[in-house]
């Protein structure tokens, strides 16, 4: 057994997950609270403006994080996905439905950061091209997950249903990435992962990638959480069964 | 500089704000949901339903203890 698989078997026990959990959750708060900090600093006290577009930069700074984590988010439930439908993992489910409000609320955020920097910058607040509308579809594919699991009620097939849905909705996620390269589109080119390296100035490259990382911090906190959570509502309702069996039996 | 956000502060300011709340919705939701999930185990902990892994873990350090 590699060390990857002994630390994936050992985190497949829900009580030892919820101590790792525990433990890691008030240094990740902390480091988030802190790159946060730092972030907003530098963004509106340091970053100077863009020589094109001038402060509205700044809004740069929160839409770009927040578009990254709404596909990092729904990668997250697509790799869940294989770990649940392939290893029947007792976490992966749990994982993918966590993460799926969470990712919804960061596609609505970049949707709605990107229309507040689109007005200013395009003249509109919205444009039918391919990277905002792939973006759109993207957060139905998160809220077509979130019904799913509301609608069935055992965990297993609500897991099973979603992780299929998730895995055919992951084809959106490289159309979202390339699709500035691949039709004309009102919106600009990807600027920071390029082959080439970054094509923007380390004054504004900084607080980018700081909300960046402060944005993927707090991800990852809300994520651990609502794991946790979600691992009690389930012995909550293990529990509740376990009443209504004794009280039938006496 | 933060007093100078130019002639677009307007859209700046709305997608800060924005972002602010939403998220501290988001916090403020799965924060709740984690206590109220705690409030209703602990209840039912204390109505004295467990889990069966729970009993033969309890049942595992009473024989222990009594050795």
């Amino acid at each position: 057994m590699t060390q990857t698989e002994g630390l994936f078997n050992r985190l497949a026990n829900p009580t030892r997950f919820m101590s790792i959990a525990a433990a890691i959750l008030p240094w990740l708060t902390g480091v988030t609270v802190i790159l946060f900090a730092v972030g907003l600093y530098l963004t509106f006290f340091v970053a100077p403006p863009d020589y094109q577009q001038g402060e509205t930069v700044k809004i740069m700074f929160i839409h770009v994080p927040a578009a990254w984590l709404a596909m990092m988010g729904y990668s997250l439930i697509a790799v869940s996905s294989i770990g649940s439908l392939i290893w029947r993992h007792p976490l992966a489910d749990v994982s993918a439905k966590t993460a799926a409000p969470i990712g919804a609320v960061f596609t609505f955020l970049a949707l709605v950061t990107g229309s507040l920097w689109g007005k200013p910058m395009w003249g509109t607040y919205w444009v039918w091209d391919a990277r905002l509308t792939s973006v759109l579809v993207l957060l139905f594919l998160y809220l077509g997950l979130i019904a799913l699991w509301q609608s069935i009620e055992e965990p297993s097939r609500a897991g099973r249903a979603a992780a299929i849905l998730a895995l055919v909705g992951f084809v959106n996620v490289p159309i979202i990435k390339f699709s500035v390269d691949w039709w004309n589109t009102l919106h600009q080119p990807a600027s920071v992962a390029r082959l080439d390296g970054p094509a923007i100035h380390s004054s504004i490259l900084t607080p980018l990638l700081v909300m960046a990382a402060a944005f993927t911090c707090l991800f990852f906190v809300l994520h651990l959480k609502a794991m946790t959570t979600e691992i009690l509502r389930r012995r909550v309702e293990a529990l509740r069964m376990t009443q209504v069996a004794r009280a039938a039996a006496e | 500089m933060m007093g100078n956000l130019g002639e677009h502060a307007a859209f700046i300011v709305a997608a800060y704000a924005i972002v602010a709340i939403v998220l501290a919705g988001l916090i403020a939701w799965v924060t709740l949901d984690a206590r109220s999930q705690a409030r209703l185990l602990a209840e039912l902990e204390a109505k004295g339903v467990s889990r069966r892994s729970a009993r033969k873990g309890r049942k595992r350090q009473a024989s222990e203890a009594a050795e």
